[in-house]
């Protein structure tokens, strides 16, 4: 290593890895445009994005057909696939930063379980509320809020559990994650048991799992919840990085460790409860994507964060992609691709841990 | 200065530290020691605001408790026993964190000197879990240097409290460690270190507070502690304190020698 003696304040960060993750973030917005192309070229209809350039080139305007499935079925659901992979691996990574180990996970550890269990609340229950409530509020809107509540709870239910001592062991954790994800599943059952004929469509529609169901209208109702966890996600970065020393240390350097665990604990509660809400639970994504990005430019999560926004969104998008080419004109849940790809990876991590010294 | 009056601290219902008083002066290496269980650790802890306590202690005219963490962060160090690191952070970055948020001009410098300063710059870019943990206790010396580099602030002294620093470290080590904190209180820092090591301790300090079930036995310059009647007091087993020309006193355990 041969740095200069001094630098100026605002240059580029001193370590080589800083620099890597700088440059690995125009590859990845480079990636994310790729995805987005394929994305919109591809679906059962033979629209491709070269004659939609073309025609628009040519000035001879879009087909009314085209049109409709350029702008209210492709794009919203580009949209909702970048908004959710995006939401998705920055939950995971501020889980696991929160957690000091990369095993957790919204989707692993029961939070995924309980927004689902959310949102079925909302649509079976949603009718016992004040109507005054319901008004105010929306019916469509009380699902994603209704997940962010729940998400909320099992995040600081299963801090509670598997913290000892200022430590978090990852046994406690996933063995927490086992109960809750079961409990929330079986109150989840009886939810679905006790749903009339509408209900029980609605709960169907949203239980499939995927982007099939993406509209405009569903993006703008969980946005809200997603976009302030993701621009205010980097500003934990700092505290973060610290607590990975443990958070007597994190508290010696001057941060305040309480507060730093409350917005993460939200953070992570309204980002994984939305794409939850919109898009049921899709696995893999919040272990997988801040895990490659740990091995390619390291753990600082001042890159890490922005990053795994990144590329949360392109390997959903990409997900989505495959999920409708393999049995096209069919397509497989989105979910089904991602713990495909994400369950050996996981699989990996854990492995490799086990000389890694404990946590 | 830093200033313990009638410190009580109570742990999991049982009373580990009883009206504990003690001082340590900036400019000075004071050593706690005891013996197991004596309390060394809770008053370290006490000091550096992670415990409750009921009492007074007060680090240049602060009360620890309710002092905000920025503000003790910018006055104080904290090495702990053992700190384990989560993810793959290299040497350099575990030293960085020690500098806060604002990296600015000399302070990316100041990292690089610590790192020098525990003589470990050679591996600044090696993964910090691949380390020995002898060399992981003194990347972290190095962290804790770099938050508080300059020994004195315009505020006043800054402060180095220290569990176990050497503990892990074999003897050149011992003594490199010794000598940073015998720097830093040279150049006008305070410096507060729990010591297991009676012949280190005397080496090192230029204060040493015995204690034994959360009392103060003896407090005093090395020669006025370091002395059978209190030693054996407190550790409850015979010892004798010897001298030796042009040092320090040093200790010969009197039992259990092969003979």
């Amino acid at each position: 290593m041969t740095a200069p003696a001094l630098r100026l304040a605002g240059d580029p960060p001193a370590s080589p890895r800083a620099r890597r993750a700088l440059h690995l973030r125009w590859g990845l917005v480079a990636l994310l445009l790729l995805a987005a192309v394929l994305s919109i070229s591809t679906g059962a209809a033979g629209l491709s994005l070269p004659r939609v350039l073309g025609d628009w080139l040519s000035g001879a305007g879009l087909a009314t057909r085209d049109r409709v499935i350029l702008f209210d079925i492709r794009l919203p659901r580009l949209a909702m696939g970048m908004m959710v992979g995006a939401a998705l691996a920055v939950s995971g990574a501020l889980m696991q930063g929160l957690f000091r180990n990369p095993l957790a996970d919204p989707g692993v550890v029961g939070v995924a379980a309980g927004a689902s269990l959310g949102a079925v609340s909302a649509i079976v229950l949603g009718g016992l509320l004040p109507v005054a409530l319901t008004r105010v509020l929306g019916p469509q809107f009380l699902v994603p809020l209704a997940a962010f509540l729940f998400a909320w709870g099992a995040t600081m239910l299963l801090y509670r559990l598997a913290r000892a001592g200022g430590q978090t062991s990852v046994a406690t954790l996933l063995l927490a994650g086992i109960a809750l994800t079961a409990l929330a599943v079986a109150l989840t059952g009886i939810l679905i048991n006790m749903a009339n004929d509408q209900q029980l469509r609605d709960l169907t529609f949203w239980n499939m799992g995927s982007l099939a169901g993406a509209s405009w209208m569903k993006l703008a109702l969980a946005l809200p919840f997603v976009a302030p966890a993701l621009v205010f996600a980097p500003r934990l970065a700092g505290g973060l990085n610290a607590l990975a020393l443990g958070e007597a240390a994190a508290a010696h350097m001057g941060h305040d460790v309480e507060r730093l665990k409350r917005w993460s604990v939200l953070a992570v509660a309204a980002a994984a409860g939305a794409a939850v809400s919109v898009a049921g639970a899709i696995g893999f994504i919040g272990i997988v994507v801040p895990h490659l990005l740990r091995l390619a430019s390291g753990p600082d999560h001042r890159a890490l964060l922005p990053n795994a926004a990144l590329l949360g969104a392109a390997l959903l998008v990409g997900a989505d992609v495959i999920a409708r080419q393999v049995v096209a004109p069919a397509e497989l849940p989105i979910g089904i691709v991602t713990a495909i790809l994400g369950a050996p990876v996981f699989l990996w991590i854990l492995m490799r841990r086990r000389g890694f010294g404990g946590i | 200065m830093l200033a313990v009056t009638d410190l009580t601290v109570h742990l999991g219902g049982r009373r580990i530290l009883d009206a504990l008083s003690m001082q340590a002066q900036a400019g000075a290496v004071t050593v706690i020691l005891g013996p197991n269980g004596s309390g060394k650790t809770t008053l370290l802890r006490a000091a550096t605001g992670d415990l409750r306590y009921a009492g007074s202690v007060r680090l240049g005219g602060v009360e620890i408790a309710g002092a905000p963490l920025w503000r003790l962060a910018a006055v104080r160090g904290v090495l702990e026993q053992a700190t384990p690191v989560a993810f793959a952070f290299t040497v350099a970055e575990v030293v960085r964190f020690g500098l806060g948020a604002g990296l600015s001009a000399g302070r990316a410098e100041v990292a690089r000197l610590a790192l020098e300063e525990v003589g470990l710059a050679d591996l600044a870019e090696r993964p910090f879990h691949e380390l020995s943990g002898g060399q992981q206790q003194r990347v972290h010396l190095a962290r804790v240097r770099a938050q508080v580099w300059e020994p004195v602030s315009p505020e006043g002294p800054r402060w180095l409290f220290l569990d176990e620093p050497v503990a892990s470290l074999d003897i050149a080590h011992q003594l490199a460690v010794m000598e940073v904190m015998r720097g830093f209180a040279r150049a006008g820092g305070g410096v507060v270190a729990v010591m297991h090591d009676l012949n280190l301790s005397a080496m090192v300090a230029d204060r040493i507070v015995l204690l034994a079930e959360g009392r103060v036995v003896a407090a005093g310059p090395p020669e006025a502690v370091i002395r059978d009647a209190p030693l054996s007091r407190a550790y409850g087993c015979p010892l004798r304190a010897n001298r030796a020309p042009a040092a320090g006193p040093w200790i010969l355990p009197q039992g259990a020698a092969a003979s």
